[in-house]
């Protein structure tokens, strides 16, 4: 399955919209729940089965949904689920416990639908650059032409009802994965961490909750989603955004100013190890893909694309690698594996 | 005070349990509740909803009592939802309600919890295209809202307490 998703890039990794350089992808996601069912978690298995049934009813009734794939999470291997998460087409969540859940995914992977995660119906649009006002755009059309076909649970009060009363109301979460090297090097992260908190945005490192900050890539979000309109929850996203992607080149300004060899060095040695390593794991590639990146945005390196970079990026993913050679592998030879595609990749650069 | 079971860790959970009419206090450390299985029943439960949850339903310390202790009284006559049926105290465990319904059972206790999560009780975004006499009050609500809004802006303050009447009028109709 997916064999032949694995040879394309990502949508969130397309290198495409606006100031992509720093901002890899935006996201917006839309939770809603059909009126009268229980929400998932308390919901019977038949009436799972009934959402799944639904969504995919109202799917069918809209041409504009005919070029989509729609999945049923039985037919799923696990090798399938994380290449899915990895793509970013579901979250880690909808992948967890069992019971009967489904998914649609759009052309070019823009559009996704998760049935039965948390909610009945998550709606997620994703594009790759700062592209938060599109996005929503993308998702609300979704809706509105979903909701056609089916009723969601809505109360005048509290707007869109939701199994978890933190995405109460507009049900909304925006977010976008930002590149930010020179605000981690020049330690001023914690800083704007804790200015961006302070808006009502959350900050969370690569790969959600709890996870380490891998490769300096941070994911700034609203955190609430009741009170206030969702043009207002964006327009503030993307806001501050702005302002954090100018914080971002001042940090770099001042390294360069300052440090340049050191920082030129350490770009080189990023490229210097893809090119020769034997062994290497997902997480150093990410990091060490993390240098080249800013090396890319300040011109010390012209030797790889930005395409190049994300396609790297994507397939040293442990999932993507081993649907790329359609084969399992443990770790180790994961490594080796993974090592030797990447010279590969290099290669053809020079 | 310190653990009745281990004695060396600082007891932090206290435990009333009655058994045959006896009631038996107990001390302990979290270790120590964990391995006599008591969990606390905010576990899991992603904040800040399990501080807010617990101080909802549950009764305070009473003052004077040392901070931190945690004790699970059961009420008889516990709110349910008539639909799903999912109590205030099941909801507090998983963090998750059961149904549409449930946010019109406990609208009073979750009112007080939106304001706490989202600084507002009031949805000011999308309205689906539904029947209903409340959907034709909420849109009109919202119209009125807007022209309150430009009223302002434009200074006119005869027309913006008109318009702040009729949203009187309105929500005293609904």
């Amino acid at each position: 399955m997916f064999d032949e998703l694995v040879k394309k890039p990502a949508a969130w990794l397309s290198g495409e919209g606006n100031n992509s350089e720093i901002v890899l992808s935006s996201r917006v996601r839309l939770a809603r729940n059909i009126s009268t069912i229980f929400f998932p978690s308390v919901a019977r298995s038949d009436e799972r089965e009934k959402v799944i049934s639904y969504v995919q009813g109202a799917l069918q009734k809209n041409s504009r949904f005919g070029s989509g794939q729609f999945y049923s999470s039985s037919e799923l291997s696990p090798l399938d689920k994380d290449f899915l998460i990895e793509r970013h087409l579901v979250s880690p969540e909808f992948m967890k416990d069992g019971g009967s859940k489904a998914l649609y995914i759009g052309e070019e992977e823009k559009i996704s639908l998760m049935i039965n995660e948390e909610d009945h119906l998550r709606i997620q649009a994703l594009k790759s650059g700062l592209e938060i006002k599109s996005a929503f755009e993308l998702a609300d059309r979704v809706d509105s032409e979903l909701s056609t076909s089916l009723e969601f649970d809505f109360d005048p009060d509290f707007g869109y009802l939701t199994s978890c009363p933190t995405n109460v109301g507009t049900g909304m979460r925006a977010s976008v994965l930002i590149h930010l090297p020179g605000l981690v090097l020049t330690k001023e992260i914690e800083n704007v961490i804790s200015q961006v908190t302070k808006l009502g945005l959350t900050v969370r490192g690569f790969y959600g909750e709890g996870s380490d900050v891998l490769g300096n890539l941070f994911q700034i979000s609203n955190q609430t989603t009741l009170g206030k309109s969702e043009e207002d929850l964006i327009e503030s996203l993307e806001k501050v955004t702005l302002q954090i992607i100018e914080y971002e080149n001042n940090a770099r300004s001042t390294l360069f100013r300052d440090a340049r060899e050191q920082i030129e060095d350490k770009i080189w040695r990023a490229y210097g190890i893809l090119q020769n390593a034997r062994v290497i794991t997902s997480t150093e590639v990410t990091n060490l893909l993390s240098a080249i990146r800013l090396g890319l945005g300040m011109g010390t390196i012209s030797e790889v694309s930005l395409s190049t970079i994300n396609q790297i990026l994507l397939i040293s993913f442990p999932a993507h690698l081993q649907k790329y050679f359609n084969r399992e592998m443990d770790p180790n030879q994961r490594d080796v594996q993974r090592a030797e595609l990447i010279r590969e990749k290099l290669k053809g650069m020079n | 005070m310190l653990c009745d079971d281990c004695k060396k860790e600082e007891a932090t959970i206290q435990i009333t349990q009655i058994i045959e009419n006896q009631k038996m206090m107990l001390n302990l450390c979290q270790k120590c509740a964990e391995k006599r299985g008591f969990s606390s029943p905010f576990a899991g439960v992603p904040f800040p909803l399990a501080e807010f949850l617990s101080s909802m339903i549950l009764p305070g310390p009473p003052p004077g009592s040392g901070a931190g202790k945690k004790s699970v009284p059961r009420s008889e006559k516990e709110l349910k939802c008539p639909s799903c049926g999912m109590t205030l105290s099941q909801f507090a465990q998983r963090g998750r309600l059961g149904c549409g319904s449930c946010y019109k059972t406990f609208r009073p206790q979750l009112k007080d919890l939106l304001r706490k999560i989202h600084g507002s009780d009031r949805h000011r975004g999308k309205i689906p295209n539904l029947p209903g006499v409340q959907m034709e009050y909420l849109k009109e609500e919202r119209k009125l809202q807007e022209e309150l809004k430009k009223a302002i802006d434009e200074e006119d303050f005869e027309m913006a307490a008109s318009i702040r009447d009729k949203i009187k009028n309105l929500q005293e109709r609904k």
